[in-house]
């Protein structure tokens, strides 16, 4: 006689899960593992708003402290990790209220700006156009470049575009509607690429190329 | 399809997040207009780019120090 499993049943239980059931239990080498898992995603969402890396490092800290402290309140109704980032999000907004002591901080500041929203620089880029950078000088240019974004879209286009929240996670870690979170993102992105054209444009009169062979491997 | 219109759903052509139909229109939109089909490659360009370089290095020494104290203030806290 065969015993019949049940499919419907089975639960998938995503991997988040069964280590806060364990760190919920007093295991804390499971919250080592999460710890270790979304260390670097929380340290850069923390530098993207703050834009302060001593206070990113505290944020971090904070985030994740209390996080654990938290943890009974976290019930599963989103993912684990949507549940941290937005305390994440949540104490990088309160670490930068701190600096600018007094003035209310949101992520609704300086969105008037029209800049990027109508495509002006219409060149087209480079194929490649990091190759003609070293690693270093592309870095500063993608830090420059969207460090000058207003607060409002920077930390749409971080979640969307760089960590990869989707635009309901996102809406819910900010507190937006959709169409909020949809027009900020295109606002963002558009500015972002309004900006970079400048660096990587294809240069007049440049041959095509392939960069491997315009410049020499260093 | 104008130029504005095509801006609105630039976003949902990225994302794949269109419409079969729609997407045809919008390929036949960027096939005649040489300036929207520059917007749409360099605006993918730029979110690749963002997504494949890290431009807030974390690196190891630091990690370890952060990962550290943050381990051992929740071994306090419990």
């Amino acid at each position: 006689m065969t015993t019949i499993q049940s499919i419907a049943g089975e639960n998938e239980q995503h991997p988040d899960v069964a280590l806060v059931e364990r760190v919920r239990a007093g295991d804390v080498s499971a919250y080592d593992t999460l710890v270790r898992k979304y260390e670097r995603q929380l340290f850069r969402i923390a530098q993207h708003i703050t834009q302060n890396r001593e206070d990113a490092e505290d944020v971090m800290q904070d985030a994740f402290l209390k996080a654990y402290e938290k943890l009974d309140q976290f019930q599963g109704n989103s993912k684990f990790y949507t549940w941290l980032v937005r305390i994440a999000v949540n104490e990088s907004l309160m670490r930068l209220r701190k600096r600018r002591t007094g003035k209310m901080v949101s992520i609704d500041e300086d969105l008037e700006t029209e800049e990027g929203s109508v495509p002006r620089d219409l060149a087209d880029w480079a194929p490649d156009p990091e190759q003609n950078y070293n690693q270093a000088e592309l870095a500063e240019i993608l830090r420059k470049t969207i460090q000058g974004l207003p607060q409002g879209f920077r930390v749409v286009f971080a979640l969307r575009d760089v960590e990869g929240l989707s635009t309901e996670e996102t809406a819910e870690t900010l507190g937006l509607s959709i169409p909020a979170v949809k027009s900020r993102l295109l606002r963002a992105r558009l500015q972002l690429r309004e900006r970079l054209t400048r660096y990587f444009r294809k240069k007049a009169g440049s041959k095509e190329l392939a960069p491997a062979e315009a410049r020499p491997a260093k | 399809m104008t130029c504005t219109e095509f801006l609105t759903l630039l976003d949902d052509m990225i994302d794949d997040s269109i419409a079969a139909e729609t997407r045809a229109e919008v390929e036949k939109h960027m096939h005649k207009c040489g300036h929207c089909e520059v917007i749409f490659n360099t605006t993918r360009k730029t979110i690749e780019i963002y997504r494949s370089h890290e431009i807030y290095d974390l690196p190891n020494d630091l990690r370890n120090r952060l990962h550290a104290a943050i381990m051992a203030r929740c071994k306090k806290g419990c």
